[in-house]
């Protein structure tokens, strides 16, 4: 059951417990304890909600960061990859293979708070060798959900 | 001027389905829970190898019986599935649905005007009469209980067969009961069909979509598959209605016949869906398991929605549908179709619309989005409340 209530909630984490419940095929008190169990085993990170930005009125800008290190003796790659996401407007941070080290994800209020925030904090951190700055334009996709386009059930009304 | 029409086609009666559509599509706002075709779209991958194949300009004929590639992987389908072994160059045909393969798999066998029967247990699909009688069958219909969950049982098959009988039509899981045989029961009428010396056509289009273990052809038992004409598709399994791919597999002899009026008919199946069924039979199971378990979900939803109202509906383990009894109200399944629709603009098909059988009962479809169930079985509540009421009130 717990592959499947975490697919279902991963895309709908409002259904009441009930409803999950007969959907599953379980009691009630049987999703309760597994959800249970899924926060304390830090399986289930939070209930978050996903928001199209883009369709508000407040201005946002994201960015994706290219980052070069040098990893730390004892300490690999972790400890400069946590002063990068302690802060707050860090969204994301990837230890990522290939030609850079890491892939962070920022999201600020304009292109200046985030230039900023790369010249100030970022690339003066001991450690950090480069960074490259790609500031997202549109979304398209994210989290699974595609942003751009919404399908209109194209079914004739009733078919055999 | 000479009447220009055949009488035999004249007599046929037009689908039940077609009088309830044309009603529906008057009613803008109405939730239609009466579609027999996936909500899905086709997954990516699959219409990606369709594009592909017209990038590479794959616009031409293919054999008749269609891609070798394609029967390969079919065969290879049908042993990983069944354990059945067919050969693909004489035991496959690629059909324009699985639609056609049921016309022209009778066309293949019947002597018209000779009174051979075929028997069609009902309530199922509505092409299977029509194609019989097309082909010069006599359809004789057996009449499925819901006491015995829509199954066909071997004394009602045995009841059904005389010795004009040729075929029987196994439409399972069924649309529209959602009924399933499973492997005891095939076994039972796999002896009488052996016994008395019939052909078998089994529909299996739904064949992926069984939510009680993993669907049993009965090709797949002794002595059955060369009495078997096996059809399935693409159109459930892959959500490629649209498309228009099905296939059937069998007996050489028949097969050969099948594509012999195919070739003439039809020519080949269409090319890029040919191209797209490829991919989806090669990488498209996890597509199918991941449809499975949503559809469930519906499944289950629906079957607690009744149990709350009360309302008596034997659990379906195949196909996306449910066929609840309404014969409580004392109305035919008609009158409460249509009442359903006006009162609280749901569409759902007439149980009549597949048999006379299935009169006093209900298509409902799940092929629908949570949300829109939820918003139909809450109407739905409220109408069986006011129906009750009604009944009280006399």
């Amino acid at each position: 059951m717990r592959e499947e209530l975490l697919r279902i909630i991963e895309k709908n984490s409002r259904m009441d417990l009930k409803e999950l419940a007969v959907i599953l095929g379980v009691e009630e008190i049987d999703v309760v304890n597994e959800l249970a169990a899924c926060e304390s085993e830090g399986i289930i990170c939070g209930y978050h909600t996903m928001i199209n930005w883009e369709h508000t009125s407040l201005e946002t800008v994201n960015a994706l960061i290219e980052v070069r290190i040098t990893p730390q003796r004892g300490q690999g790659f972790d400890h400069l990859a946590e002063r990068i996401y302690r802060y707050q407007e860090v969204h994301s941070v990837y230890l990522i293979s290939g030609g850079y080290d890491l892939l962070i994800s920022l999201e600020g209020k304009s292109l200046r708070e985030i230039s900023n925030f790369v010249s100030d904090k970022l690339s003066t951190l001991d450690g950090v060798l480069s960074t490259a700055t790609h500031f997202v334009l549109k979304k398209y996709k994210d989290h699974g959900t595609i942003l751009t386009s919404k399908n209109e059930d194209e079914r004739e009304l009733i078919t055999p | 001027m000479r009447n220009p029409l055949a009488d035999q086609v004249v007599e046929i009666k037009p689908s039940g389905i077609r009088k309830f559509f044309d009603i529906v599509s008057e009613m803008k706002d109405a939730i239609s829970l009466g579609v027999g075709e996936p909500d899905f779209a086709t997954p990516w991958h699959i219409r990606d190898e369709g594009i592909y194949s017209l990038e590479k300009g794959h616009t031409k004929y293919t054999s008749n019986a269609g891609l070798m590639a394609l029967r390969e992987e079919i065969c290879h389908y049908m042993y990983r599935k069944q354990g059945i072994r067919y050969n693909a160059a004489t035991d496959v045909l690629i059909t324009v649905g699985g639609s056609e393969a049921i016309d022209i798999g009778m066309r293949a066998m019947i002597n018209p005007g000779q009174g051979e029967e075929v028997l069609i247990p009902q309530p199922s699909y509505v092409s299977y009469e029509p194609c019989a009688i097309l082909a010069g069958a006599k359809p004789v219909i057996i009449n499925l209980k819901a006491e015995n969950e829509f199954r066909l049982t071997a004394q009602e098959l045995l009841d059904a067969i005389t010795d004009k009988t040729k075929i029987l039509i196994l439409p399972f899981p069924n649309n529209p009961t959602g009924a399933i045989m499973e492997k005891e029961d095939l076994e039972a009428i796999a002896k009488v069909i052996i016994e008395k010396d019939i052909y078998v056509m089994s529909d299996e289009i739904y064949g992926e979509l069984t939510y009680k273990g993993e669907h049993v052809s009965i090709a797949s038992l002794p002595g059955m598959q060369e009495r078997t004409i096996l059809i399935n598709g693409f159109s459930k399994a892959y959500a490629m209605t649209g498309w228009r791919m099905g296939y059937a597999c069998g007996p050489t002899k028949i097969i050969e016949q099948m594509t012999k009026i195919h070739q003439f008919a039809i020519m080949c199946a269409p090319t890029t869906g040919q191209y797209a069924g490829i991919e989806a039979l090669r990488n498209g199971d996890e597509d199918i398991k991941e449809m499975r378990v949503a559809y469930n979900q519906r499944r289950r939803y629906l079957m607690h929605a009744f149990k709350e109202m009360g309302l008596e509906c034997f659990e379906p383990f195949g196909a996306f549908y449910v066929f609840p009894c309404i014969k409580e109200f004392g109305m035919t399944s008609e009158e409460f179709a249509t009442r359903f629709l006006e009162e609280e603009k749901v569409a759902a098909v007439p149980g009549t619309a597949f048999g006379d059988s299935g009169e006093g009962f209900l298509r409902i479809s799940y092929a629908y989005s949570l949300e829109k169930l939820k918003t139909a079985m809450e109407r739905m509540a409220r109408f069986v409340e006011k129906l009750r009421k009604e009944q009280k009130g006399q």
